[in-house]
């Protein structure tokens, strides 16, 4: 069990500055995120595109800004948890909370942030019969661990960056791996796309253009896929493993299930203090709604503030909250 | 004015008429119309979940741009039909068009 003073639900440009405003105050935090890596919508979504309304940034790249954030709170010292959804928080007989995610770490707090953006990005599912099925025996949306695959009859389906690149990396593992994409020419990386042409005809992939699949067959796990092509011909090909890869979409996910008032897919917050209306759970950022909400980072920022303000009382109980401002007292590592 | 038609994810179909010379894309008017449209990346063509289908008229629509197809490329269920709502401006290239909202709601 990890344990720290506030767990914060998304390890976004808010979530992250959250850690600096807590850390003034002497509050710990531990953050939690879906993605394999930090940033949220900024590193996932857009790294390259450059953000005009941060203040004292006249134009700042959104990857840049996430590493700023990083450098700004290191001094606080914030654990991570990466790559893990929230599944559920429960409150002890303290008024503590435990957070547990889908693979079963636990984190208890005293606090919990809801910082999640508009939820937990989550891969984009084709409509294919069978597919949902065959879930965890034999269809995965992530690669996570490439070595499962080793000697196994694999296919990939998309046309994006990410087909392109596991494509390639698999193609070496793998006894056979098979790229499915709807296009005649892909629009990834160039170079990835032609190594892709060139494993097709060097016979170390089998590469099918102008197809889709259609439906999924299999004992309990998967065994085979049938494909159809531009005219409706269809073909089944051999597949211990089929992996759908065709980008990420955010969904709310388990966050409905917490007790919070939801509306319109969004958490309803005092404006006082953005606490959600379970006592010792915060929402701020692009998550939360109340008249007038805009969704911006700098909107996110100002949350966070406040809402560290008003944490302080779950964390140290016993203590007075005096303001001070860095420039007077500056940034006390802990 | 310019008119144009949107069906939702139910096969609802809403005339709407709005003023020429509004600044907006078909994103934009589709959020104000009150449609549940996600359109993540704010309207950078980066995400898809404005994912719309032409179902009749859009002729005189401005070609998909590079960009745009790459993103439209990733998604499952794209048709030759298909566009980004945040990459068409409300002008008269929409005039007599019908829309099916497709992005994930």
């Amino acid at each position: 069990m990890i344990h720290t003073d506030i767990c914060i639900i998304g390890a976004g440009p808010v979530g992250l500055f959250s850690v600096f405003e807590a850390g003034l105050l002497k509050m710990r935090c531990h953050l939690i995120d879906v993605l394999p890596q930090v940033g949220g919508q900024l590193s996932e979504i857009y790294p390259q595109k450059p953000i005009y309304d941060i203040p004292g940034y006249p134009s700042i790249k959104a990857q840049e800004l996430v590493d700023n954030l990083m450098a700004q709170i290191a001094p606080f010292k914030p654990t991570f948890t990466l790559g893990e959804r929230v599944e559920a928080i429960n409150k002890q007989e303290d008024g503590s909370l435990i957070v547990r995610t889908a693979d079963e770490t636990a984190v208890h707090c005293q606090v919990v942030v809801i910082a999640g953006g508009l939820g937990c990005f989550e891969p984009r599912k084709p409509e294919i019969v069978g597919l949902e099925d065959f879930e965890g025996r034999g269809v995965a949306y992530w690669v996570k661990h490439p070595e499962q695959y080793r000697g196994k009859e694999i296919v990939i389906a998309g046309g994006g960056d990410s087909a392109l690149d596991w494509t390639i990396y698999l193609a070496d593992i793998a006894q056979k791996t098979t790229l499915i994409h709807r296009g005649e020419t892909f629009r990834g990386a160039p170079d990835s796309a032609e190594k892709v042409f060139d494993l097709a005809t060097q016979g170390k992939i089998n590469l099918v253009l102008q197809s889709n699949v259609v439906s999924l067959h299999g004992n309990g796990h998967l065994q085979s896929l049938v494909v159809a092509g531009q005219h409706k011909n269809t073909s089944s090909i051999k597949a211990d493993y089929f992996i759908p890869l065709f980008g990420l979409s955010p969904k709310l996910g388990p966050i409905t299930d917490w007790g919070l008032n939801i509306h319109k897919s969004a958490i309803e917050v005092n404006t006082l203090d953005y606490s959600t209306g379970v006592e010792r759970i915060y929402a701020i950022g692009d998550i939360n709604t109340y008249p007038g909400k805009l969704k911006l980072i700098l909107t996110g920022f100002h949350e966070a503030a406040m809402m560290c303000q008003s944490a302080f009382k779950y964390v140290y109980p016993d203590q007075h909250l005096s303001f001070k401002y860095t420039t007077v007292n500056g940034v006390n590592a802990f | 004015m310019i008119r144009v038609t949107i069906e939702d994810r139910n096969g609802e179909r809403q005339a709407l008429e709005i003023p020429e010379g509004i600044s907006l894309s078909l994103m934009e008017l589709l959020k104000a119309s009150e449609y549940h449209v996600l359109a993540t990346c704010g309207g950078m063509a980066l995400c898809a979940t404005c994912h719309v289908e032409v179902l009749e008229g859009g002729q005189a629509l401005p070609p998909v741009s590079d960009a745009e197809l790459d993103i439209l490329d990733t998604l499952p269920d794209a048709s030759s039909k298909s566009r980004l709502a945040c990459q068409l401006r409300v002008d008269e290239s929409l005039n007599n068009t019908i829309f099916k909202i497709r992005g994930e709601e």
